[in-house]
């Protein structure tokens, strides 16, 4: 590892290091120190001892775009790249949340439908035709419903000790009846509610889109001296602070050009059309929170510590089976998220709805660098896994190849990423069947 | 000498009709290594068990620095001081070191984990512990060799003061080297005043590092022994039944 180079080198006396950085007490060492080569260095060393994080899938993005790209003229245009982003919305959302089970080890075959039977509620109290009910405790109604489905879901798994892989199939095909009867038979509510119809449909104005990404870049920021603040008072060392500049070099270019491009006029007709869509800060929002929950908090740190060891978490002391609630719970609830932002996109919702989705955001997750296996993953894998399926569905629409190909071509590509992770694991040293 | 940290006495416990412990007396120093040895099915782990609170103890009595106390579970016994590390390493492949050593245990500065303070009190200790094996704190647990693993769990067994360390078979399944580094290790634990059980079936590690020998048959304690006092053939004889201990009374 990147680490154990490191603490061999200031053994040797190495001159290259930043000396200043090093603690007097001598302590060991934590990867964190020397300068920006060091680091560079420390990277490239952890790619080889197995941990791609999201390289691959970030590469699959970036290649499957220049595919698309030079194969169709439409897939750069700027309505083709808002498209991109509210299509891939639902299944980042449903990804992220899927994170938190398979984190555990554990699955939920049922967010997809679980996303139904919220909406279906949702519809049915908020719809003219339907109760009528104003649109903001009925949308409270239905996340609270996906609390209730992750509670029902984590009683089940964590407490009486059933697989969630059983439970969920269960709810799976329990929940497609549910919706049936809500709905109702073949029926279809159209969502009515302007807000519920702005997440997808609407977009920021141009300033907000900017502002969107300076508070991007002062939160990045901001964690990253909290860190250094910490780790100075507490005597050890930090790493070079080039770093982070640079971080929030790449943020800023990449994050501005997307803003850049989305606040270009996009419209066919006489109405102008710019702006990020509303969906994109709301995404980015759960995306930071979930993200800090897992990093920094205890909840987050037991998720994993319970997927690499159960038995060993128990040991500590970590009461297993309620963080194993608090994962179904979340899971559960932004999976309602998800669907929110679908019926939002779509414009209805169905007794079919949510039907399809949960298995693609399982595979966006794999994609991104989820393991199945649990203890390994992070949010913004499976968003990144997720945008590479939704570029393959869009990139093969603008095609106009037949919709069996999409399903291959993604198939494909989930069994390439997960090929991938085994082989840098296996060359390693690592275990083919386990992580 | 000081009295014992720990002294167990006439300590039962029975899982239905069969009784592991029938009256078992355990006493334990600070800075001396007492050896638990004993067959297989003798009431080791059952006694070690109820010490870590994992599994209370039917009767008996359990004094910690010469007051009574009742371990209930493993909260209690932790906030005594009392750590066990046990024989499978309860580490988390997926963590790093300074990860593995505070978990359950993490430092917190407004909510969020204070990283910093964490990784400096995961590296002074095993700075204390002479570590010198382990080249970042920050390497994954996985990426470990068998003996660092062991290194760590000790190490996480006493990074908040412990007072009493117990380690179920150390050195199991530990290579020569690596086994040497181990019992090297445990005997630094009792410089810093540590008091140690260790369970142990390798005679040969017991007579290298214990001050103390405790051999267990069939639940009860058939001799308490100074290590300087006996020999291996005597302590096989009291494992395996076929000598008895004179210096025991009963």
């Amino acid at each position: 590892m990147s680490k154990t180079m490191r603490g061999e080198k200031t053994s040797a006396g190495d001159k290259s290091l930043n000396t200043t950085e090093l603690p007097a007490s001598g302590l060991i060492g934590s990867g964190m120190e020397g300068g920006v080569l060091d680091q560079v260095r420390g990277y490239f060393l952890k790619l080889r001892s197995g941990d791609m994080g999201a390289l691959p899938a970030i590469s699959g993005f970036v290649a499957l775009s220049i595919l698309f790209t030079a194969l169709s003229p439409f897939f750069l245009s700027e309505r083709n790249f808002a498209n991109l982003l509210t299509q891939a919305a639902t299944l980042v959302m449903l990804a992220m949340a899927l994170v938190f089970v398979l984190l555990l080890g554990e699955i939920d075959l049922s967010a997809g439908v679980t996303a139904g039977v919220a909406m279906s509620i949702f519809v049915v109290l908020s719809n003219p035709g339907g109760i009528a009910m104003n649109w903001i405790p009925a949308l409270i109604i239905s996340l609270l419903t996906g609390v209730a489905i992750g509670l029902f879901i984590g009683f089940f798994v964590a407490r009486v000790g059933i697989p969630s892989f059983v439970v969920t199939l269960g709810l799976f095909l329990g929940f497609q009846g549910l919706q049936l009867i809500i709905i109702g038979d073949g029926g279809l509510y159209r969502i009515q509610e302007p807000t519920i119809l702005a997440i997808q449909n609407s977009n920021l104005p141009a300033w907000a889109g900017w502002l969107m990404i300076a508070v991007m870049l002062l939160i990045s920021l901001g964690t990253a001296m909290m860190d250094r603040h910490r780790r100075a008072r507490a005597g050890v060392p930090n790493r070079t602070i080039i770093l982070l500049w640079i971080r929030l070099g790449v943020i800023a270019v990449i994050g501005g050009a997307i803003v850049a491009t989305l606040n270009q006029n996009r419209g066919t007709g006489f109405l102008a059309v710019s702006g990020v869509p509303i969906v994109v800060p709301i995404t980015l929002l759960i995306l930071w929170a979930g993200t800090f929950m897992l990093d920094r908090t205890k909840f987050g740190r037991y998720l994993y510590a319970i997927g690499g060891n159960a038995e060993a978490a128990r040991r500590a002391g970590i009461k297993v089976i309620g963080v194993k609630w608090a994962a179904f719970t979340i899971c559960s609830t932004l999976a309602v998220v998800s669907g929110v932002f679908s019926a939002s996109k779509v414009g209805s919702v169905d007794a079919a709805f949510g039907r399809d989705i949960v298995l693609s955001g399982v595979a966006a997750a794999v994609v991104g660098g989820v393991s199945l296996f649990g203890g390994r993953g992070r949010l913004i894998h499976a968003a990144i896994g997720a945008l590479v399926i939704a570029v393959i569905t869009n990139g093969l629409g603008l095609l106009n190849l037949p919709g069996g190909v999409n399903f291959l071509v993604t198939g494909g590509v989930l069994i390439l990423a997960a090929t991938i992770d085994a082989a840098s694991r296996v060359r390693a040293g690592g275990s083919l069947i386990r992580r | 000498m000081d009295g014992p940290i720990i002294e167990l006495s006439d300590v039962r416990k029975s899982f239905g009709p069969v009784s592991v412990l029938k009256g078992v007396s355990l006493k334990a120093y600070p800075g001396k290594i007492t050896a638990l040895v004993g067959d297989n099915g003798a009431g080791k782990s059952t006694l070690i068990k109820g010490l870590a609170g994992v599994q209370p103890y039917d009767s008996g009595v359990v004094k910690f620095n010469g007051k009574a106390v009742h371990l209930t579970n493993p909260r209690e016994a932790s906030a005594l001081g009392i750590e066990v590390v046990y024989q499978d390493l309860a580490l988390c492949d997926n963590l790093d070191i300074v990860q593995n050593m505070f978990l359950g245990r993490e430092e917190t500065s407004h909510g969020s984990f204070d990283e910093g303070e964490m990784e400096r009190q995961a590296s002074e200790t095993l700075r204390t512990l002479s570590v010198r094996t382990v080249k970042s704190v920050r390497q994954q647990v996985s990426s470990l060799s068998g003996g660092q693993r062991q290194t760590v769990a000790i190490a996480r067994s006493v990074l908040k003061s412990a007072k009493v360390v117990i380690l179920d078979e150390p050195t199991a399944a530990l290579g020569v080297a690596q086994t040497e580094q181990v019992l090297n290790l445990v005997k630094r634990l009792t410089h810093q005043g540590v008091a140690v059980i260790m369970i142990s079936h390798n005679l040969v590690d017991v007579f290298q590092v214990a001050d103390y020998i405790n051999v267990l048959y069939l639940g009860q304690m058939v001799a308490e022994i100074e290590t300087k006092d006996t020999t291996s053939d005597d302590v096989v004889g009291y494992i395996t039944g076929s000598k008895t201990y004179a210096g025991v009374s009963e």
